[in-house]
């Protein structure tokens, strides 16, 4: 088995007196699609906004790549490999779907404090653009005005600029959120395709995705982990079926 | 399409026109024995330059910068302070200047930058007018009723800045080359940050952008070009005062920006010269030229919302492309 990638421990997160995390150990292994799925209001998104660095745990450590990235910055975290995207969609919108991407690729292509070439004919920025809008499916709207995309098609530039960054981990918040059942099923195949090379923890209400996608799942209630497992062993656990998943999933 | 295209050929009439305006100016001005002219036009050139300045900034980082018109001080001021002394040489005074706004926007950029909105604002002002009140406070160069320079930077016989014509063709140069800096700023990978943040500070963090940073020297860049306008201006004038960089200044420049076109760089070009010839005309009829300056605004900035380029058709690709009324309201 390989080391985990992203290692929690301890994490504690309080916001008045309320407990959004609560003492929650995590760990997540290099390869491995690792959903994190639970009712709303158990700390799914404030959990990705931890790992990410908007929010700041009030106890505990968060290990990533070997090294403690509690204290750091969300820049800081992003040059170190940690992509998120938004359970609300987070682009640009008024640039072009490929100068969103662009820039996702010039955040990780050395400091931007170049002044005078442009940076729209520069191929060390538009080559690697173009090809994450082609993983994803999106290469021929890329002049686009991205705020004239479709939600769904959205939510796809949305992965094309976490991808753009060769990101160790992605951190995908609900990113089926809102969407049709054929976006949908084709985020499935998106997020399906990147296993094995890539490093996934994905937040998702939608039990036929998690369960199609995930090598391990791990259900939160209340801010505490209730069960970590397999899809297979998640499905079968009765505490997580009464807690959560009710009768309907149950095979 | 051929309203499009009409608009683009109409922009390209105007701004290479114009262009050819501004340069016959001096020679026309001459012949037709109208001095004031020509300096009424410089003073434009060099409100221009201030308000381009600004416009990197509040246009396409969404600074709102309410103290802008400091800088306009501080550059002034190093002429003022440094030919009182008796040093007018340009390789001295100019550099003075320069490093002088920098650092000032520096300083003022580190403290204001951890705000944002209407704090922002507030902060950018009152730092602009703590400087104001220096400026009246220093009894010694003039105080209140500031101080008179003696003679122009002396540029070693290279440029005579003694005659109006020099100075006015150094103002329009110095014009155009920020604009073409600009225009390359704007284009470059700095400007793409500068324009992310803008547009969506959250995402350009989670990309890996310390935005701060790129923010502080987009603002520090803007506060440099302003200051060498108030080196001209001071040239202009032959005399520096702490008015130059009261807090309705900075409110004038913002105006000439959002009147010309927030975002374009050209924009307020023709907001400077817009408000100034307004200015001008109002204030040979009434003294109370002001109130009728308002509604004038308020009625330009109502019916051409992209400012004056704006009605040239220019300006759009920062708009999202769409019909403005249907648009997010960028400002």
């Amino acid at each position: 088995m390989a080391e985990a990638l992203l290692e929690i421990a301890g994490l504690v997160k309080r916001f008045g007196g309320l407990l959004a995390t609560d003492n929650l150990h995590l760990a997540v292994r290099a390869g491995e699609i690792h959903a994190v799925i639970g009712p709303n209001g158990a700390g799914k998104t404030t959990l990705v906004a931890q790992l990410q660095g908007e929010l700041k745990p009030d106890a505990g450590t968060i290990r990533f790549a070997g090294a403690d990235v509690t204290r750091l910055k969300p820049h800081q975290r992003a040059v170190r490999g940690i992509a998120r995207s938004f359970q609300i969609t987070s682009i640009f919108p008024d640039m072009s779907a490929l100068d969103n991407v662009a820039l996702a690729v010039q955040a990780h292509a050395g400091h931007s404090f170049g002044m005078w070439r442009s940076a729209a004919t520069e191929a060390a920025l538009r080559t690697p653009a173009l090809a994450a809008l082609e993983q994803v499916g999106l290469a021929e709207r890329g002049h686009s005005v991205a705020a004239h995309l479709a939600h769904g098609e959205q939510r796809q530039l949305e992965l094309a600029m976490a991808l753009a960054t060769r990101p160790q981990l992605l951190l995908l918040d609900e990113p089926m959120a809102g969407m049709g059942k054929e976006d949908a099923e084709r985020m499935v195949r998106l997020i399906g395709g990147l296993k094995g090379s890539h490093t996934v923890l994905l937040v998702e209400h939608d039990m036929d995705a998690v369960f199609a996608l995930a090598d391990q799942i791990t259900v939160l209630v209340y801010g505490r982990v209730l069960a970590t497992g397999t899809p297979a062993a998640i499905r079968a656990n009765a505490e997580v079926r009464r807690a959560y998943l009710g009768d309907e999933v149950a095979p | 399409m051929t309203a499009t295209s009409r608009r683009i050929v109409l922009r390209a009439l105007v701004l290479w026109g114009g262009l050819a305006l501004l340069l016959v100016l001096p020679p026309a001005a001459a012949l037709a024995d109208q001095p004031f002219y020509l300096t009424l036009v410089t003073r434009m050139l060099i409100f221009a330059i201030a308000a381009l300045s600004l416009d990197l900034i509040l246009g396409y980082g969404a600074m709102v910068s309410f103290g802008h018109a400091a800088y306009l001080g501080v550059g002034a001021y190093a002429v003022g302070i440094l030919a009182y002394h008796g040093v007018n040489a340009a390789w001295i005074q100019w550099p003075v200047a320069i490093v002088a706004s920098a650092l000032v926007a520096a300083l003022i950029g580190l403290v204001s930058l951890r705000t944002s909105g209407v704090y922002f604002i507030m902060i950018t002002l009152a730092f602009a007018q703590m400087l104001y009140f220096l400026g009246i406070s220093l009894k010694i160069y003039g105080g209140d009723d500031g101080l008179t320079i003696n003679a122009r930077t002396d540029f070693g016989g290279v440029i005579d800045l003694a005659s109006n014509v020099v100075l006015y063709y150094l103002v329009l140069a110095v014009l155009l080359g920020f604009l073409l800096l600009g225009q390359r700023l704007i284009a470059s990978r700095f400007g793409m940050v500068i324009r992310g943040a803008k547009s969506n500070e959250r995402r350009m963090r989670a990309l890996g952008f310390p935005t701060v940073r790129y923010r502080l020297v987009a603002f520090v860049i803007a506060g440099t070009m302003c200051g060498v306008a108030g080196v001209l201006l001071a040239n202009l004038t032959n005399f520096t005062s702490p008015a130059y960089m009261h807090w309705t200044r900075s409110g004038e420049l913002m105006v000439m920006v959002i009147l010309g076109g927030m975002g374009s760089l050209i924009g307020p070009i023709f907001g400077a010269f817009a408000l100034l010839a307004l200015e001008e005309v109002l204030s040979s009829y009434t003294q109370h030229w002001q109130f009728i300056l308002g509604p004038v605004l308020i009625l330009i900035v109502l019916f051409a919302k992209r400012g004056i380029y704006g009605l040239l058709g220019a300006a759009r690709e920062s708009a999202a492309a769409g019909p403005p009324a249907a648009g997010p309201p960028h400002g």
